[in-house]
């Protein structure tokens, strides 16, 4: 006697043992060994920094930090989301939900910033101000355009914009402050947030091109043209919303470099070679290092900074058969 | 001479890099035949270091250069990686520098800018010459 029911599109239960896509693994390990929380930064430390910036340097920082929360914020509750229906795996899925929680992570962690250092009258102030600046708005909204569209390509390509592009404004502040030996803990949290914030990127440009070589040439064609044309579009309203921020510090120009050079990085995850020519992506020194500091780094021990003091030692690589 | 051996995972960074150097390249495959060289190389690969720093050279990289032979060849390494993952950036290429003694010529993110690839294209012309 058959016991079976023929049930009509049954649902699956997701088999980690049977890979399709062994990309979804490697992604799914990487984030789940990165997960972290604000609370494991000692934040606290940077009371006495936060003291010595001037009242405008406090209320910028706070500005950018608000600005960067907005964008964690809409690719929490909608970027991720929005392209779990064009997954084409179920461990995408279950990549893109991980990716959709850490961004949750990281929107709360600025509040965390703010609790410690801030006084709550200036985060109002800021989180108002974030209501009514109208670059900020405007590049939320043209990126919002395309999650609430159909179009699975397009989608993908402005999740990879604003992860990998528009949140270089922002995190340019913390990696300046840092390379002055200010909020260095700050900076540790910010280089943690950067670091997850490269694996999206990497992730969901990953399979955009995975998507794009199916597609006939003319159709590939287009999707590039696109891609380049809404990268210039969206650095217009960058341009804009970096001067309305660092003008008052003399910051704009050096933030723009910033932003080009991370523009042909988000071109790069898409699979499109670099828009930028090198002679305007050349980033302050500083900022790079305070990026990817190298190993002779100077641990500032009396404030407890060093993001491999707080986080964990940088050990060699210890494969089993990686043995001459 | 100038023969580059490289390893490049799905998302093809490491094999747009090496194809834009247009120098005569092979690539190690994860399946199939494992590749065994008889003339002097330089390794390009790319870098999945964990936070910790484990993992950064790729599997198929460790297998490549645990045949002997294959290690008493390589001549220099170049490193691809990502700056966003801070200490971690490009590790792969340290990591081979140490464990095979020898140096590491050149690192660059993602796929590599036009510039990255005329100046590894030069270095590479120069270390050949040095070799010789």
């Amino acid at each position: 006697m058959n016991t079976m029911l023929h049930i009509a599109n049954p649902i699956c239960a997701i088999n980690w043992n049977r890979m399709e896509d062994e990309k979804d693994l490697e992604v799914w390990n990487r984030l789940t060994t990165n997960f972290w929380l604000p609370e494991k930064v000692p934040l606290s430390n940077d009371i006495p920094s936060w003291a010595t910036l001037i009242r405008d340097e406090q209320q910028l920082t706070i500005r950018v930090f608000t600005g960067l929360t907005l964008l964690d914020t809409l690719q929490n509750t909608m970027g991720a989301i929005s392209m779990l229906k064009d997954a084409e795996t179920q461990h995408e899925e279950a990549v893109l939900t991980n990716i959709a929680f850490m961004e949750a992570v990281h929107a709360r962690s600025y509040s965390s910033i703010f609790s410690t250092l801030c006084l709550t009258p200036d985060v109002d102030d800021a989180y108002r101000w974030s209501l009514e600046n109208e670059y900020l708005q405007k590049k939320a909204a043209s990126i919002i355009k395309y999650y609430k569209g159909n179009d699975p390509m397009k989608k993908k390509v402005a999740s990879v914009f604003l992860e990998s592009f528009l949140f270089y404004s922002g995190f340019y502040l913390p990696m300046y402050w840092s390379s002055h030996a200010k909020l260095t803990n700050t900076a540790d949290l910010i280089r943690l947030i950067i670091r997850d914030e490269a694996v999206h990127g990497y992730y969901i440009g990953y399979k955009f091109q995975k998507k794009l070589q199916k597609q006939a040439a003319a159709e590939q064609r287009d999707v590039r043209d696109f891609a380049v044309s809404f990268l210039l579009d969206l650095y217009e309203i960058e341009s804009k919303y970096t001067e309305s921020l660092y003008d008052t510090v003399g910051l704009s120009e050096d933030v723009k470099m910033f932003l080009h050079y991370n523009a042909n990085k988000a071109l790069m995850n898409l699979g499109f070679d670099a828009l930028f020519p090198s002679d305007i992506c050349a980033v302050n020194p500083a900022i790079l290092s305070a990026l990817s500091p190298t190993s002779d780094e100077n641990h500032d021990f009396f404030s407890g900074s060093g993001s491999s003091y707080v986080i964990g030692k940088a050990v060699a690589t210890t494969d089993g058969d990686w043995e001459f | 001479m100038s023969l580059v051996v490289y390893y490049s995972s799905a998302t093809g960074n490491t094999h747009n890099f090496v194809e834009r150097l247009s120098v005569r390249a092979l690539r190690i495959e994860r399946k199939g035949e494992p590749l065994i060289l008889n003339e002097p190389y330089v390794l390009v690969i790319p870098t999945y270091a964990d936070n910790e720093g484990g993992g950064a050279v790729p599997k198929a990289v460790i297998h490549f250069l645990n045949h002997v032979g294959n290690r008493a060849l390589i001549r220099a390494v170049v490193a691809g990686g990502n700056r966003n993952f801070g200490k971690m950036y490009a590790l792969s290429g340290a990591v081979v520098a140490r464990k095979c003694s020898v140096p590491c010529l050149y690192c660059f993110e993602l796929r590599g800018t036009d510039d990255d690839v005329c100046r590894v294209r030069l270095r590479l012309n120069k270390f050949w010459k040095q070799q010789c």
